[in-house]
């Protein structure tokens, strides 16, 4: 009784066998390919990232004994310290031209956390002269921390520029 | 009022009739019963079975240690690639398919316009569904830890690290190899397992206002699928690439695209321009049901008086808008149909169920139990009747169409009447017997080929060949009955089941002549 005005059931199945093959192609096609390259191949990549807590933007004071009284017994800490922060500061030289200079701010509403960076700078590979300063004391003059080195980067290959105190500060990886 | 003074006939834009092009030209091959384009939310459920049953088998040998992870994954396709190789595969392929699966649905809906009324719930409900799915899958690309992961998961970090919410970047987790901890693989697996399960809420919830949702295609749909995937498992196998290193930039790799393609995009663009884009297409598509739409059809009414509480309207509702409730009446254990506004889709099936809207009906005025305010009962009663008187001819045909599918009134001719309903399941089948009854010697019953309501042309099949109640009576000639499913934009086709119809009528023998129904009586 019920009539479908779709087409006659003879190709029907050689239809849907193709419409398959036709899904399968572009699902197997597309899972795999184009294939994507990141960088050119001459190209290596150099990263900047440190996580670090600035020196604190004042020195602890002393409390007087007058105002260790007025204080509660259980907060009476013999240090007033602020807690701020100072900003980072980071600059990056590459083959003695000024690449990268960012002024990292702390974390928080207190301004009491972390300064970070993350960069990446996509370099021609072969040997590069990398010059990295780092401030972070607000009362210092110039930058505390620095860092040179001739580094010979392959294609692909990417070099860390990281801040670890417990290993000299700035560190090339 | 008449048929005529509706306004709510389908009009189509030059999207969706491209997309119809594309849809029939499935049903040549499929059938309109089985076509892949009708059945994408069901198919998206079976991708996601497959990938769950596949992946508790991944998940069985997985080991989440930063130097096994990478090994256990490549031993299921090195060493067990009979078994393990092939679920890896299919459950790669599934969760592509699953990505292509949702965009198509997710496009269809929005051509066809289901994103507003009724369907508003289920067109928000799923939006979120979007990010869950790409979320779980793209976790699973990490969870191989090789060079494509590697980058993917260094790309997505670099993403997140755009938005000003980590206290320390999260790019710093894959600075070296040192800083990648076994831990990291077992955060992995509880997303790539949580998020899912998340899904499968979500998913209840995108379904909760259709009745008899179709969680999974037809059986030929589903095998169909299936062996798809396998073959093409088999055929080309998923494989590990090389083991990340974080020490190298990934050279070349062999690209997912449909997980994947977030990263080329900001790495062209930028992650600010990449959070953007997508956080506008998201707010559209949140947006997109709440902006104005037109106004808003009439909903079904029930009429106490003529309601028994028989459930059929409650039962063949396709988005569960009926409720039964204790009747006025008062009588004990009597029932009453009430419908809930918010989820009525105005499409007249509840109608087109009750016992009461017979044309056969006595009585100066015809009131079934549940109707439409824009098209009553009586008022297609009323309109077959008077379309009838018009014919001449030997062979006088009524064509009952709907206003979604081919346009029936393109048929008519001196011995051809047509009338176009809001949806064909809207039609008591006792209204086929009242118009042969009342002088055509034929009626073609015609339809959109995927009802627009989801179950309208199913229960009229059902209906008219007595597997669904109401019925039509089995003394009614079924040789002067046909059924043909056409969408908007075949209405030659349907014009050539006519004359085809028509030559076939023209070799029967007369049927037996039934006297008329008593109010046709002056009119044959």
């Amino acid at each position: 009784m019920s009539k479908d005005l779709s087409g006659s059931k003879a190709l029907s199945w050689v239809g849907q066998g193709l419409l398959y093959a036709l899904f399968a192609l572009f699902i197997g096609y597309f899972s795999t390919s184009p294939p994507y390259r990141h960088l050119a191949a001459d190209q290596a990549l150099i990263k900047l990232s440190f996580s670090l807590h600035g020196k604190l933007v004042s020195e602890c004071r002393q409390r007087s004994p007058e105002e260790l009284a007025k204080l509660p017994p259980n907060m009476r800490a013999p240090m007033d310290c602020k807690r701020e922060r100072s900003s980072v500061t980071v600059e990056i030289d590459l083959d003695g031209a000024p690449v990268f200079r960012h002024v990292s701010i702390p974390s928080g509403l207190s301004k009491d956390g972390a300064s970070t960076v993350y960069q990446r700078f996509p370099v021609v590979a072969g040997e590069h002269r990398v010059v990295v300063r780092l401030k972070d004391d607000q009362r210092a003059a110039g930058f505390n921390y620095s860092r040179e080195a001739t580094v010979t980067l392959l294609p692909g290959k990417i070099l860390v520029i990281d801040f670890n105190l417990e290993k000299g500060g700035i560190t090339l990886i | 009022m008449s048929m005529s003074d509706r306004s709510h006939i389908v009009e189509q834009s030059v999207g969706l009739r491209f997309y119809l092009r594309l849809e029939h030209g499935f049903d040549a091959f499929f059938g309109a019963e089985l076509n892949p384009w009708r059945h994408l939310g069901a198919l998206g459920f079976l991708l996601f079975w497959i990938i769950s049953v596949s992946g508790f088998y991944i998940y069985a040998v997985l080991d989440t240690s930063v130097e096994g992870v990478y090994q256990s994954i490549a031993w299921l396709s090195r060493e067990q690639w009979y078994l393990g190789g092939v679920l890896r595969s299919l459950h790669r392929y599934a969760a592509d398919a699953f990505v292509v699966v949702t965009v198509l649905h997710l496009l269809r809906e929005f051509l066809l316009g289901r994103f507003t009324g009724f369907r508003r719930f289920s067109w928000l409900t799923g939006v979120p569904l979007i990010w869950l799915i790409y979320i779980s899958g793209i976790v699973g690309f990490w969870l191989k830890w090789d060079q494509l992961a590697q980058f993917s998961a260094v790309a997505t970090a670099e993403w997140f690290d755009a938005l000003p919410i980590f206290a320390t970047p999260l790019t710093r987790n894959f600075l070296s190899a040192a800083a990648v901890s076994d831990r990291l693989f077992s955060l992995f697996v509880f997303v790539h397992i949580g998020v899912p399960l998340l899904l499968i809420f979500g998913l209840w919830f995108h379904i909760q206002r259709i009745s008899r949702a179709e969680v999974l295609p037809k059986r030929a749909l589903s095998l169909g699928t299936l062996a798809m995937l396998m073959v093409l498992s088999l055929a080309q196998p998923v494989t590990s690439q090389q083991p990340a290193d974080l020490s190298l930039v990934p050279s070349q790799l062999g690209f997912d695209w449909f997980y994947l393609f977030l990263h080329p995009l900001m790495y062209v663009t930028s992650a600010g321009m990449l959070w953007a884009l997508i956080v506008a297409l998201t707010l559209f598509l949140f947006i997109l049901p709440l902006l104005p739409h037109g106004r808003a059809s009439a909903i079904a009414r029930v009429h106490p008086d003529n309601c028994n509480g028989c459930r059929r309207c409650f039962d063949d509702c396709p988005y569960a808008a009926i409720t039964m409730v204790p009747h006025t009446n008062g009588r004990p254990g009597m029932q009453l149909a009430e419908v809930l506004p918010d989820l009525c889709a105005s499409c007249g099936i509840c109608a087109g169920s009750c016992p009461s809207a017979t044309p056969f009906r006595s009585g100066p005025e015809l009131v079934t139990g549940i109707d439409m305010p824009q098209m009553p009962v009586s008022i297609l009663r009323e309109d077959l009747e008077e379309r009838l008187e018009k014919l001449s001819g030997e062979q006088k045909i009524v064509v009952f169409g709907c206003d979604q599918g081919a346009r029936v009134a393109d048929l008519e001719e001196r011995d051809v009447a047509s009338l176009s309903l809001i949806c064909i399941g809207m039609l008591p089948p006792s209204f086929i017997e009242y118009a042969l009854r009342g002088g055509a010697a034929g009626v073609l019953v015609s339809g959109c080929r995927g009802c627009v309501y989801r179950l309208g042309n199913l229960w009229t099949e059902e209906r008219l060949t007595g597997a669904r109640e109401p019925h039509l009576r089995a003394t009614v000639d079924r040789t002067r009955l046909t059924i043909a499913w056409a969408d908007r934009g075949e209405e030659q086709a349907l014009a050539a089941t006519l004359t085809e119809f028509k030559k076939t009528l023209a070799n029967t023998p007369a049927h037996h002549q039934i006297a008329p129904p008593k109010r046709m009586t002056a009119h044959v």
